[in-house]
């Protein structure tokens, strides 16, 4: 359920999307103040479609969803009274029936009047994770040409973490499990390596924390400009560190931090969400 | 080419699209080696061209693959059909016209396709990239009239029988647009999750299981027996191959997603069947070879057998690596390792592409009624594809051992990246030995075209001398 909600609608090329720029997709945030109210609670992770972004075809799926809690989002969730048109956010809950865990999604627009816009507004630039849209760079990027999303069988388990299960994928599109691993398997990353600042240096320039990496930089996601609004200057930055590869400075040159609607910051957010 | 799209069908001499055909196949196969050297380029050396994205990796890993596979291999499959199809059945091409056209319409749609690839426009499925307006293209534009124009050839021959070959042409044209079909329809549908995971796979093995390889080898049918005289070994075991094909090759897809958390029914089924490959495999290949008896000195002598022998002899390997590889008893180990990729070479550009080289070789000089600009080229170009590929297979088994050794003693994954790096340039030296050959070969078949000695009308078997008109032929 949390794959496919934080991941929006089809991944690969779709109408919402047509050239893989991570349009139409959820922002899932992390909140602790209720938006309506504003009274504080546990902490929640909320997925928040704006106006016009649509579902992902599963939540309404009870083949996707599984029967009991496709009924149990239907009458508890009210997950049929929300619509693309106005947006609505999502999360997920629990309920036990007959001492059985049933998982289901509620829709919090209309069970507590969570607002699109005042869910967004409640969540601070860091309690945001752009997945949706850094899947989409995931799978625009190649990623899966070099790492798998799927650990092999047997010993693979013990060092890349557990084997998925049956469902886990549901509504999730495209799966991208690849084929060929050039890398490190990435199911679990984000329980392996959860250091924000580790991945914006590897993505910038894999050798700068790995000198025998051969992933590629990804400095080009970065865009423009970074997060404070200055330009970024590549010629410059490679330039710096060409020297400082071959041993003439000490220090390599400092990484800008991507800007918050930039392309790597939605990867990083997608990396570092795979838990 | 363009003065045929709309010229009357008398006007268009036969041949046309087969030539038309022969020599694009041959332009893609340059870009698509071309960028599987530089790809295998910047695995070597991962600072090699950076901080563009159209020019990284991921933009051109499945450019590389797709132009193979569809440019270069699918259209000297059309290329060969469009000419083996008629001789066979002692008839005229259906319709030359739409050949001319299906050949047109190749050239743009896969450009097309593959522009937006390489922009970033994919459907995210490994083997069915393309997003599904573009699968539209490929069905509508491409598949489907090269189906009809073979079927129709096959249909108005004027001789009783059908041989092997056009069985399998008339049945793969067929089956190649129902896997596109099928194969592509998640991405339309929208299906998730391991169903989309499970057509993925489904589409990856079977546009190689029911396209790739039964044509490939229904063109050895051909150029063996018409180039040394022998009569084919056996119908029988034509038959046999064919519909052991039919059968065996199109259910195993399963066996790509062992460790998914598909059903284990359905997983050890696709594995048996897998297994059960080997059967088309064992009758193909004792078949041809069988045919060569008394003939082996021109294995040696002669270019086109020898492309297509060595071709038929990689399927030895070829098969039994995929027969047994994807049995859980070894899969477990080499599965998403560079062995894979080994493999995949081995299938499209060791087997497959000797095949189809041999039929791009021998039908262009038929066609154009004129020999070969350089034996020596040629020769080279064999030399320089069969030390490449070799390189490269070597190269990619070991680094696939390497890494299957390094998952289960659970090495830091680093350590066998570094531990491959040889192997990845010795990969990027193979690679580019083939883009190179390949290279020498497009100069080759141009300077056939151009300046080949022209070969008397007399000497040319009967029903190709009557179906080409006019004097030298000045196509393109
Ligand atoms: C050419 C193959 C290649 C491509 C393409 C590639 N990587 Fe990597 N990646 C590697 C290799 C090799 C490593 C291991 C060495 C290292 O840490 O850099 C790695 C490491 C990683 C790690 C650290 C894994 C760990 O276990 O700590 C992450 C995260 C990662 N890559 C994410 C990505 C993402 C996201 C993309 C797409 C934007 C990507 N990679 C594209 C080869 C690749």
């Amino acid at each position: 359920m949390d794959r496919q909600l934080s991941f929006g609608r089809v991944g690969g090329f779709s109408y919402e999307d047509p050239f893989l720029q991570g349009w139409g997709k959820p922002i899932t945030v992390q909140i602790n103040q209720d938006p309506k109210t504003g009274a504080a609670i546990e902490s929640t992770r909320a997925f928040v479609y704006e106006k016009d972004v649509p579902f992902p075809n599963g939540i309404r799926h009870p083949r996707i969803l599984g029967k009991k809690p496709s009924a149990a989002s239907e009458s508890k969730g009210r997950i049929n009274e929300a619509s693309e048109d106005q947006g609505a956010v999502f999360i997920v809950r629990e309920v036990v029936e007959g001492g059985v865990m049933i998982p289901y999604i509620e829709n919090a627009t209309a069970t507590r009047g969570w607002l699109p816009t005042a869910t967004l507004a409640n969540a601070s630039d860091s309690q945001r994770l752009h997945v949706g849209k850094g899947k989409i760079m995931f799978v625009r990027e190649g990623c899966w040409w070099c790492h798998t999303l799927l650990p092999e069988q047997t010993q693979d388990w013990q060092y890349f973490g557990a084997p998925p299960m049956l469902g886990d994928f549901n509504g999730e599109s495209p799966t991208a499990f690849g084929s060929d691993r050039k890398g490190p398997d990435l199911t679990h990353v984000g329980s392996r390596n959860s250091s924000r600042e580790w991945m914006v240096m590897h993505f910038f320039n894999p050798r700068l924390v790995q000198p025998h990496s051969i992933m590629p930089r990804y400095d080009y996601l970065w865009g423009e400009k970074d997060v404070g609004g200055n330009t970024i200057d590549y010629d410059g930055w490679r330039a710096a560190y060409t020297a400082y590869a071959n041993g003439e400075s000490i220090y390599p040159p400092e990484v800008p931090l991507p800007a918050a609607d930039s392309e790597a910051r939605a990867l990083i957010d997608f990396v570092l969400n795979l838990k | 080419m363009f003065k045929y799209l709309f010229a009357k069908a008398e006007d268009i001499p036969a041949g046309s699209a087969a030539i038309y055909f022969g020599y694009s196949s041959i332009v893609w196969f340059v870009i698509g080696t071309g960028l599987g050297s530089f790809n295998a380029a910047k695995l070597a050396f991962p600072d090699f061209v950076t901080g563009s994205e159209i020019l990284s990796f991921g933009h051109m890993r499945q450019v590389h693959v797709l132009a193979v596979i569809l440019g270069w291999i699918s259209m000297a499959f059309a290329m060969a059909m469009m000419y083996i199809t008629p001789a066979l059945g002692n008839t005229k091409l259906w319709s030359e016209k739409l050949g001319v056209w299906n050949c047109f319409l190749w050239n743009v749609g896969l450009s097309i396709g593959l522009f937006g690839l390489w922009m970033g426009v994919t459907s995210g499925r490994e083997y069915s990239d393309l997003p599904w307006p573009i699968d539209v293209v490929v069905i509508l534009g491409l598949l489907v009239p090269l189906c009809i124009n073979v079927i129709m050839t096959i249909k108005t021959r004027r001789t009783q029988g059908i041989y092997t070959t056009n069985w399998f042409f008339g049945a793969a044209t067929f089956m190649v647009i129902i896997v596109f079909t099928v194969g592509n329809s998640p991405e339309f549908f929208q299906l998730t999750g391991l169903t989309e995971a499970y057509l993925t796979w489904w589409f990856a093995h079977n546009v190689l299981g029911l396209w790739i390889t039964p044509v490939a080898a229904a063109i050895s049918y051909y150029v063996v027996p018409k180039v040394t005289g022998n009569p084919l070994y056996s119908h029988r075991i034509g038959h046999l191959h064919f519909w052991s094909v039919v059968v065996f090759y199109s259910t195993p897809a399963a066996h790509h997603l062992m460790s998914a958390p598909l059903p284990e029914w359905l997983k050890s089924f696709a594995s048996v069947e897998g297994v059960l490959i080997l059967v088309p495999a064992i009758a193909f290949v004792s078949n041809l070879l069988l045919t060569m008896t008394g003939k082996w000195r021109m294995f040696v002598e002669n270019i086109e057998i020898k492309f297509t022998i060595t071709g038929v002899l990689m399927a030895i390997p070829l098969n039994m690596q995929g027969g047994f590889q994807q049995t859980r008893a070894i899969n477990w180990y080499i599965h998403g390792t560079g062995w894979i990729v080994a493999h995949a070479h081995l299938a499209l550009l060791g087997f497959s592409t000797f095949l189809e080289a041999a039929a791009v070789y021998y039908g262009l000089q038929t066609l154009l009624r004129r020999k070969l600009y350089s034996l020596g080229l040629a020769n080279f170009h064999f030399w320089m594809l069969l030390i490449g590929f070799t390189t490269y297979w070597v190269s990619m088994t070991i680094a696939g051992l390497i890494q299957g050794a390094g998952k289960i003693y659970e090495v830091p994954y680093i350590d066998v990246v570094i531990a491959e790096h040889p192997y990845m340039i010795a990969r990027w030296v193979g690679g580019t030995m083939v883009f190179l050959g390949n290279c020498v070969w497009l100069y080759n078949m141009y300077m056939t075209a151009r300046e080949g000695t022209a070969i008397p009308v007399g000497r040319l078997p009967t029903n190709v001398n009557r179906i080409i008109r006019g004097g030298n032929y000045r196509g393109f």
